[in-house]
């Protein structure tokens, strides 16, 4: 089976489905939209048998010839290795089973057909981003993808506010995309190549470690992952994001577009790995980015905002894992994390379409009653999320983080308390939303309950989300190492300088105990409110911190003074065009002289003849001046 | 004051072209601007004379004998456009004419 298919399939479909507008019935956009998907992902497990059968020899295909000038040669070139096998797997599968949750929630929808041809468009840009082989072709897909959160984000595009979110991710990402592009200019100047393993080999050979040229590129190449990924300090974007469809925002999270970062550090590790600079800048983005959001979505009122930072919080953790040289570790919470965040997503969007398009969870409540499955499938997702020990994905895939954060020649104790702190976080915020939106009384009549189509895919991620923990165990636990087996010929294994099974218990039955401190913590907080900390609560000092977390740490007020006010101030002065003032200067000087010397033209003939007379006046006083002199 | 033949006769064509050309910048009646017109040829006219005089020449007198048919065709051209601006505006008042502004 042809790799070049995968990504083509999904862009066929787009293309059928735009074209066909309305005129294709829902039936079919549902057969069309939903087949594309599935059948990409058929060819994306024939493929990956292919490549796990030939011992891991990655299948390069040369579609064709892009542009060729002088010794820059780009084509349409797919490679499916050991690390783009698992990125086009999870796109493909959770990408299928939204969309198939997508035909029960957008049912409804006016503009069905639009939406499933922006979704395949966007799982299509996705798979051309983790199967491009230079960076061109990844570039493309990644512009692709930003291009379809746009058309996606504002999908309700008759709301101002959702136009408003969509380009604000538009803008946002691309400010990391312009400092990945420079990047890759460096890299064509330095290396003179864009394929992917040209570059890496290259540039292995030309930097030694910390050179100054690698930690610049790096840095610019994690500046656009920092962009795409909705990390510190561009994580703007990601909450608003949350105007688009339940859907979108399940595909966006889970498959598509922010795990984009994740991959192109993955991807070009072995920069990363040759700048100490780099790295510890990504560690502590991550460690730093997974605190801040956490802390944000403890006081959100949105249930989509609490997934929302929830997801930067998770991606935090993948950056943290990244800038420790765990790569394996990184690519094994995205697995686990598309799974369960996909769950907690699309049966966050069940409830929502069950109580009349209700957000706010604290008008939900006594939820476990009325939608007993949306609860036993959002318990999974939770506790995955929160990192139950030994039963869900999340567990083993965040445990590894915390402990290699720590262990890990590149870690340090502040990268393992920061991933501590979020194991706790995370407990809170996420068992929070559960007990306010399932507990309690009952203040929203559900009034009808998902259908099959909407069902069937949460009891597929519930199960993944269980299961798939277990490709991967601790050292303490079985010792199981599929996913860095697999990924072992792409990334290498990461170092340590401590493996001492005590203290990775210790780490393990610490974060576990911090978990489940969140939980307690959180049960206190929502179900119990003794009186103490209800008033400490109402404290003005803290109603205000509270109101600046759930705004996301006031970011987008500081950016609003930094940049936009100024930049709005420029363009109100420059509104004229201050350079273009010179040249429409001489125009209108040109205006005047002309309606000064038109006033001279009279029709009166005795002026005429009077302007003869002093011409002739002057031209003989001149001549006879001249004579005389 | 004894004045040369030839600087009086071109002091009095200065003044006749003078006398001439300030009739045709205060004068509004188109008819008396032609007048004045005639008497600013001819007095260049008599400068040609004294000119020829003065240097015993007959290229002068000859020049005369142009401007004199000149001015006669001139006339008759002259005339024409009178009348056909007496009839376009009924009225010889020049002013009246300025349609052609800018």
């Amino acid at each position: 089976m042809s790799p070049a298919l995968i990504p083509a399939i999904p862009f066929l479909s787009a293309c059928i489905l735009m074209l066909g507008w309305n005129r294709i019935g829902r039936a079919a956009v549902s057969v069309i939209g939903c087949g594309s998907i599935a059948i990409a992902a058929i060819i994306a497990v024939l493929v990956a048998v292919n490549v796990a059968g030939t011992g891991m020899q990655p299948v390069v295909q040369h579609v064709w010839n892009w542009m060729h000038a002088g010794d820059f040669q780009v084509g349409i070139d797919l490679r499916m290795d050991a690390l783009s096998v698992v990125f086009v797997l999870v796109i493909t599968i959770v990408g299928f089973l939204i969309h198939v949750y997508a035909t029960g929630y957008m049912a409804d929808d006016e503009d069905y057909s639009r939406f499933f041809a922006c979704m395949n468009l966007f799982v299509g840009a996705m798979l051309v981003l983790v199967m491009a082989d230079n960076l061109v072709l990844l570039y493309f897909g990644w512009e692709g993808v930003g291009l379809c959160s746009y058309l996606l984000i504002g999908f309700w595009y008759k709301d101002p506010a959702n136009g408003y979110a969509a380009r604000k991710a538009f803008i946002v990402t691309r400010v990391g995309d312009t400092a990945m592009a420079v990047a890759l200019f460096l890299l064509f100047q330095y290396t003179g190549t864009l394929n992917i393993p040209g570059v890496l080999q290259t540039g292995a050979q030309l930097w030694h470690s910390g050179d100054p040229v690698v930690t610049m590129i790096a840095l610019l190449l994690l500046g656009g992952a920092v962009g795409k990924s909705a990390q510190l300090p561009l994580q703007t974007w990601l909450p608003d994001a949350m105007a688009g469809p339940t859907p979108v925002s399940a595909l966006i999270h889970a498959a598509t577009m922010v795990t984009a970062g994740v991959y192109l550090i993955a991807r070009m590790h072995t920069l990363f790995a040759a700048s100490p600079v780099a790295m510890s800048t990504t560690a502590v983005i991550g460690g730093i980015t997974l605190v801040l959001a956490g802390v944000s979505a403890l006081v959100q009122t949105d249930i989509k905002r609490v997934l929302a930072y929830s997801t930067i919080s998770q991606i935090g953790y993948m950056f943290l894992a990244l800038g420790c040289g765990a790569w394996s570790a990184a690519i094994f919470h995205f697995v686990t994390h598309a799974f369960f965040k996909a769950l907690l997503f699309m049966s966050a969007g069940a409830i929502i379409v069950a109580l009349h398009h209700e957000q706010d969870m604290f008008k939900m409540g006594g939820l476990k009653k009325s939608l007993p499955a949306i609860y036993w499938v959002f318990l999974i997702g939770a506790a995955s999320l929160a990192a139950i020990p030994f039963v869900t994905a999340g567990f083993y895939s965040k445990d590894q983080i915390i402990w290699l954060s720590w262990s890990a020649a590149e870690g340090s104790t502040g990268y393992w308390l920061a991933a501590l702190l979020g194991a706790l976080l995370t407990g809170m915020y996420t068992f929070r939303m559960f007990w306010l939106v399932f507990y309690g009384e009952e203040k929203t009549h559900v009034h009808h309950k998902p259908g099959a189509n909407m069902m069937a895919p949460l009891y597929i991620l519930a199960v993944l989300s269980t299961v798939a923990g277990f490709m991967e165990l601790p050292h303490t636990l079985g010792h199981v190492t599929l996913v860095s087996n697999w990924l072992q010929p792409v990334l290498p294994a990461v170092r340590l300088v401590q493996e001492s099974a005590v203290l990775e218990w210790t780490s393990q039955a610490l974060s576990a105990l911090l978990a489940f401190c969140g939980i307690g913590l959180s049960w206190i907080w929502v179900m119990r409110r003794p009186r103490g900390m209800v008033d400490f609560l109402e404290m003005p000092a803290i109603q205000w911190l509270r109101g600046c977390w759930a705004r996301g740490w006031d970011f987008d007020e500081i950016y609003d003074v930094l940049l936009v006010r100024p930049f709005v101030y420029l363009s109100k002065v420059n509104r004229r065009d201050v350079i273009d003032s010179i040249y429409a200067g001489m125009a209108s000087f040109a205006e005047l002289s002309h309606n000064i010397i038109a006033r001279t033209q009279s029709g009166l003939l005795r002026w005429y003849i009077m302007g003869v007379v002093l011409g002739a006046v002057v031209i003989l006083s001149v001549l006879i001046w001249r004579i005389y002199e | 004051m004894n004045l040369h033949p030839t600087t009086t006769g071109l002091l009095l064509a200065g003044i006749l072209f003078v006398l001439g050309l300030i009739s045709v910048l205060i004068r509004r009646n188109i008819i008396f601007m032609l007048l004045s017109v005639e008497i600013m040829l001819n007095a260049a006219g008599l400068a040609f004379v004294v000119a020829s005089s003065h240097w015993g020449k007959a290229d002068g007198q000859v020049m005369f004998m142009f401007i004199l048919a000149m001015a006669a065709a001139e006339v008759s051209v002259g005339l024409a456009l009178i009348l056909q601006l007496y009839h376009q505006f009924k009225t010889l008042d020049s002013d009246q004419a300025s349609k052609m502004h800018g």
